[in-house]
């Protein structure tokens, strides 16, 4: 049975989504505009038997989820911009020792203190690339309030999937918006959990062993009578150190093709009136849904105008761009930044299109007035 | 080694990388000794550390074990140790994981309460980088980064686990090791945060960097330089200046932070 429709806002509807997709695990620290997130999982978590605990930093959080990953629950933080920064050295502990978490970043203005109140899009790089060295990570950015429980319980499974920290990209409009939410019935959601081995036919586990050729090992969780090492050095399949050339790089291409191998399964994107389209629109987060709206008065108006809205953003969906019919001219990216997207749209668009920015980047949200006026600007010096 | 503290071990992982003369070795048989005595279910055993020569002991133990990242091996065990309760939890430490970088987790770890025993391996110095000075250096000493003398004033570590509210607090030295197995077995078996400091010998860097000598003199220095907390007691401020005081210093019977959590979830499905 579906729940009756209520109220509810984006931040809600995350902690909703995450203990649906089986989050038993939360470890935070307060920072706005993500409180609501840590405020509600303390509420709820102990209610389904599940642990919250507000951490002494952001750091600790990271670190916490981490281990109670490792230890078989499912785990999640949440924080915005200066959180995020700092959780960024755990992340990477988290892509390197494969241990399924998922954090969420309710973005605000930046950088530093930046504008802890208003809404921005300016973690788009740092999502994909804040901790150093070569990692896979998996992005997601929700636009609707009921989205961001579809993709929180996403965010979970891929996580468990690909043994992957999974990023919930949102926004301070989608996480404190409030909407008319019908949630699913619990029981008609898939839920993913990280794949066991078969320990009756595996007579030594390695922990981080390749056994069924797809690049992800299957994990056993800490307290369950195969004692291994985890270490945030690079390791063989043992689990062990190794400085060995090629150790590093078998691991290292291992970590990549695991997530690049299943960019099909993992990414996710809506077309909306492509396929006539002179002037396609790209956008994600909560200036998509005024790009919907400008892309509706426009064609009302007879113009060509489409739209790409990303849910998945890292690995980013190419396949959208290889797709466009031939009467694509322009490309707007639509983002709440100074222009992040909009190099990697350039990049997969391999020089096709005459490429533009629409980028706001004072506080406000992006309004479908702006998006028609761009498209108008853009279509008329065509 | 003992024949009966080999299953301990991963043997295939020695030898260990730590120098001739280092302490870390002591440290760790003493742990592994006090598991074995206690006859603690070794599945059951999970030992985390941070970063550091400290910090490389749980790769040779045959538990389930987790290097995680500078200063946070207690951040990941809080983790662990409220996800699944009933895990020993065991986290290896260095002075300068502990102490400065980890500083904070430390201190809100003894706050907390929570059953988690910490070893500290206490040598002076930072090892694996090569002999730069910690919150732990006494001033006056030379460091790489302290080429005139440190003039940081240095942590009583087990002072300031006792007064962020640790509940078991105790420091031994690599020269005093059966008090040293006694005092991890109390740790081991106390119900709260335990924190064991011990002093252990860094020839290759602090003793070089000092003019200590060898790693039988830093050793004899262990012997001639230490004193008990009662004998501590009835010494003056001027005489204990050189001294270094080994003891238990607290052990205080307090709510567990994972038992405290499984009152809440009681209570939230009661209200329910």
């Amino acid at each position: 049975m579906s729940s009756m429709p209520r109220l509810m806002q984006g931040n809600e509807a995350c902690v909703e989504g995450a203990i649906a997709a089986g989050m038993r695990f939360y470890a935070g620290y307060p920072i706005t505009p993500s409180t609501e997130i840590a405020e509600l999982a303390a509420e709820k978590l102990p209610k389904v038997g599940g642990k919250f605990i507000q951490m002494e930093d952001e750091i600790a959080s990271m670190g916490a989820v981490i281990g109670a990953s490792l230890a078989g629950l499912k785990a999640m933080t949440a924080t915005s911009g200066p959180g995020f920064s700092l959780k960024q050295e755990n992340i990477g502990f988290a892509c390197l020792t494969e241990v399924p978490c998922v954090i969420v970043n309710v973005q605000r203005g930046g950088p530093s203190t930046g504008q802890p109140t208003l809404p921005a899009q300016g973690d788009v790089m740092q999502a994909r690339w804040g901790t150093h060295g070569d990692h896979p990570i998996i992005v997601l950015s929700p636009s609707y309030v009921r989205e961001v429980f579809d993709l929180t319980v996403r965010a979970f499974n891929l996580s468990e999937k690909y043994r992957v920290p999974c990023i919930l990209l949102m926004d301070e409009v989608v996480g404190h918006l409030r909407e008319k939410v019908q949630l699913p019935d619990p029981s008609s959601l898939k839920i993913i959990n990280r794949k066991k081995p078969d320990l009756s036919k595996i007579s030594n586990y390695n922990p981080y062993q390749d056994y069924d050729g797809d690049g992800i090992p299957p994990m056993v969780n800490f307290g369950e009578g195969v004692p291994y090492h985890v270490t945030g050095l690079i390791h063989d399949i043992t689990g062990f150190p190794s400085t060995k050339p090629e150790v590093t790089e078998y691991l290292i291409t291992r970590l990549m093709r695991k997530i690049y191998n299943n960019i099909d399964d993992i990414v996710e994107y809506e077309k909306h009136f492509t396929e006539d389209a002179e002037t396609v629109i790209v956008s994600f987060g909560s200036p998509a849904r005024s790009a919907i709206r400008a892309v509706k008065i426009l064609r009302s108006e007879g113009e060509n105008v489409g739209l790409i809205r990303l849910k998945t953003i890292w690995p980013f969906p190419r396949k959208a761009f290889r797709e466009l019919p031939l009467t694509v001219k322009n490309i707007i990216v639509a983002e709440m930044n100074f222009g992040q997207l909009i190099e990697t749209v350039e990049a997969a668009c391999e020089g096709k299109f005459n490429i533009v920015g629409l980028n706001k980047y004072n506080g406000e949200l992006m309004s479908p007035d702006e998006v028609v006026a761009k498209v108008r600007e853009v279509s008329k010096n065509a | 080694m003992r024949k009966n503290l080999e299953k301990y071990y991963r043997i295939d992982k020695l030898p260990h990388i730590w120098c001739p003369g280092c302490g870390n070795g002591i440290i760790t048989g003493a742990l592994v000794r006090a598991i074995d005595n206690l006859k603690l279910d070794k599945d059951k055993i999970c030992i985390v550390s941070g970063i550091g020569c400290s910090s490389r002991a749980p790769g040779y133990l045959n538990f389930n074990t987790l290097h995680t990242t500078h200063g946070r091996a207690l951040a990941f065990a809080t983790g662990i140790k409220l996800a699944r309760p009933e895990l020993k939890v065991i986290v290896l430490t260095g002075d300068g994981d502990c102490a400065a970088i980890g500083g904070n987790h430390f201190i809100h770890a003894c706050r907390r309460n929570i059953d988690i025993t910490t070893i500290v391996f206490n040598n002076s110095i930072y090892g694996m980088t090569s002999g730069q000075y910690s919150p732990l250096t006494p001033v006056g000493a030379y460091a790489t980064t302290a080429p005139y003398g440190n003039i940081d004033r240095n942590f009583d570590l087990c002072k300031l686990a006792e007064a962020a509210g640790a509940t078991y607090v105790a420091r031994g030295t690599v020269y005093h090791v059966p008090q040293l197995i006694k005092y991890i077995e109390k740790a081991l078996l106390h119900k709260g945060f335990s924190v064991v400091e011990t002093i252990s010998t860094c020839p290759t860097y602090f003793g070089r960097k000092n003019k200590l000598g060898s790693p039988v003199k830093m050793m004899e220095m262990l012997r001639d330089n230490t004193v008990s907390a009662k004998a501590a007691e009835r010494m003056s401020k001027e005489e204990l200046a050189s001294k270094i005081v080994i003891g238990e210093f607290a052990e205080i019977n307090a709510p567990e932070y994972t038992e405290e959590y499984m009152k809440i979830i009681k209570r939230a499905q009661r209200e329910e």
